[in-house]
């Protein structure tokens, strides 16, 4: 599996690190229910078969973090882009 | 028919015209007491315990494909109980006990083999982790023993790389009573005792959503060959868990991965137990055709793809050859991928869940086949009696929300890290 880094262009997938699902998003500690969220945000995963975004770590390469669109049934790539242009 | 040496021997003077199939293809009936969804090891086994131990016996075993076709064809075949952890130990060695006495118990050579696991060690520190281990095992009955350099060249004398520059061996643990059992016999056995005890196997019967009734319980599924109506629904579908569970919004701590495993083209006896690099993630046995069955990491990423890419195989190549440098010219003849139900902590989930009638057997991580029997037998009383036994009190699907998670390997909730 290659991916496209945005910064790099195609590398290989070895080159990187992986995180996991990029659509879970830090709540909010301040919030009544900080509990709740917060267990679902560190354990629970939508973990589909189809479409998923992963986050992977450009470790031997640019060190950016990689937003990729990515279809977990057959490990097609959709397309990259920088986390930190992903807008939350 | 009842398999024994008598009716080997005669079946042979008859030209072998006397077996029968082993278990009906059964068609599905409308409605059953208990639906096991997946028939792998674990989903017959749970079959099999749900009729012989509790006298469930209007129970179908519903599996998209053939039976044995998922996970159950695809690991490394390895049996052991070398876990540390209260909430683990005490299930792996009843799993092994369950072992010990199956053949005779389903009547169904399975080929438990019990030729030893020996987990190599290459430091001061890990062989103290090993001797804590060990003592944790022996604190729950299984087998233990912590064996010197000159313990394990004992038994591997030509085989390993003892003076290693990096990693040389200075001991292991080894667990007498560990091996292998072979994986397809394992489904058939339990297919076989279980069909017998009157459960229907239902082959080629992919279930794809569940009937619900106006209070939110479960009270079947729906399948490809049409509704069937069950007083209670267990899933044990491994890396399918979260495409069937997503049908009832529930979102589960699991991850699905995919995990490669290989055999290499068939040699001379040359490795007659299991044994473990301790530096690198590695496993290795030989079948009784001869082929060195082997595997590694998960590839580290969430897959349902079945088939893995290059960097695994090359680290578990690099990994072969750091251990036993003399098997570097033998050629790998197959390699294949399985996709494991990567829970939060590594440990599983054998527990009932919020919704009435619906019961989840997940998050075996890549270590499902050695708990099949004890997973079987524990779902099944979880499934019969509401509760859960003490063996599976722990593996409960809320100590993840509660903080009671066992991280045998205190990675933290990364799955690809387990």
């Amino acid at each position: 599996m290659r991916i496209p880094c945005p910064y790099c262009g195609l590398r290989d997938s070895h080159e990187f690190t992986y995180l996991g699902d990029a659509t879970v998003k830090r709540p909010d500690p301040a919030a009544p229910n900080a509990l709740d969220t917060f267990s679902d945000y560190v354990y629970l995963r939508d973990n589909p078969a189809g479409a998923h975004r992963d986050l992977w770590y450009h470790a031997s390469g640019c060190r950016s973090w990689v937003v990729l669109e990515r279809d977990t049934r057959n490990h097609a790539i959709g397309g990259a882009t920088l986390a930190r242009e992903v807008t939350p | 028919m009842r398999y024994s040496a008598l009716s080997l021997f005669a079946n042979a003077l008859m030209g072998q015209k006397g077996w029968k199939p082993a278990w009906r293809d059964a068609a599905p009936k409308p409605a059953y007491d208990v639906i096991i969804v997946g028939g792998g090891g674990h989903g017959l086994a749970t079959a099999y315990y749900l009729a012989k131990e509790h006298g469930i016996r209007n129970v179908a075993v519903l599996e998209k494909g053939w039976i044995g076709s998922g996970n159950a064809g695809r690991n490394t075949t390895i049996i052991r109980s070398n876990y540390l952890l209260p909430g683990n130990e005490p299930f792996y060695e009843w799993s092994m006990k369950l072992w010990e006495g199956l053949e005779q118990d389903v009547n169904y050579n399975s080929m438990v083999s019990q030729r030893g696991v020996l987990n190599l060690c290459h430091s001061d520190a890990q062989r103290d982790a090993y001797a804590r281990r060990a003592n944790a095992m022996r604190i729950n009955g299984a087998d233990s023993e912590l064996l010197d350099q000159d313990g394990v060249r004992a038994m591997y004398p030509h085989l390993l790389d003892f003076d290693n520059a990096r990693f040389p061996i200075k001991g292991g643990l080894l667990q007498k009573r560990g091996g292998t059992a072979r994986h397809d016999a394992v489904v058939w056995g339990y297919a076989r005792a279980a069909d017998k005890l009157g459960v229907d196997i239902v082959q080629n019967c992919e279930v794809n959503g569940f009937i619900r009734d106006a209070s939110g319980a479960v009270v079947g599924v729906e399948t490809t060959r049409g509704p069937i109506r069950a007083g209670k629904v267990g899933l044990a579908v491994a890396g399918s868990t979260s495409r069937l569970t997503c049908k009832l919004d529930m979102r589960l701590p699991i991850e699905s991965h995919v995990l490669q495993a290989f055999v290499s083209e068939g040699l001379k006896p040359l490795i007659d137990g299991v044994i473990t690099f301790g530096a690198g993630h590695f496993y290795v046995s030989q079948s009784d055709k001869g082929g060195l069955v082997f595997g590694g990491d998960i590839d580290g990423y969430n897959s349902y793809a079945q088939r893995g890419n290059l960097p695994v195989v090359e680290d578990v190549a690099e990994s072969a050859m750091a251990l036993m440098p003399s098997i570097g010219r033998v050629r790998m003849l197959r390699s294949w991928g399985g996709i494991m139900d990567m829970s939060m902590d590594g440990t599983p989930i054998i527990d009932k869940t919020h919704i009435p009638g619906f019961y989840l057997n997940t998050g075996w991580c890549y270590g499902g086949f050695k708990a099949t029997p004890a997973s079987g037998w524990c779902f099944a009383w979880t499934i019969a009696k509401d509760v859960a036994h003490a063996r599976n009190a722990l593996m409960r699907l809320d100590r993840f929300r509660t903080g009671h998670i066992i991280d045998e390997k205190g990675v933290g909730p990364q799955p690809n890290l387990h």
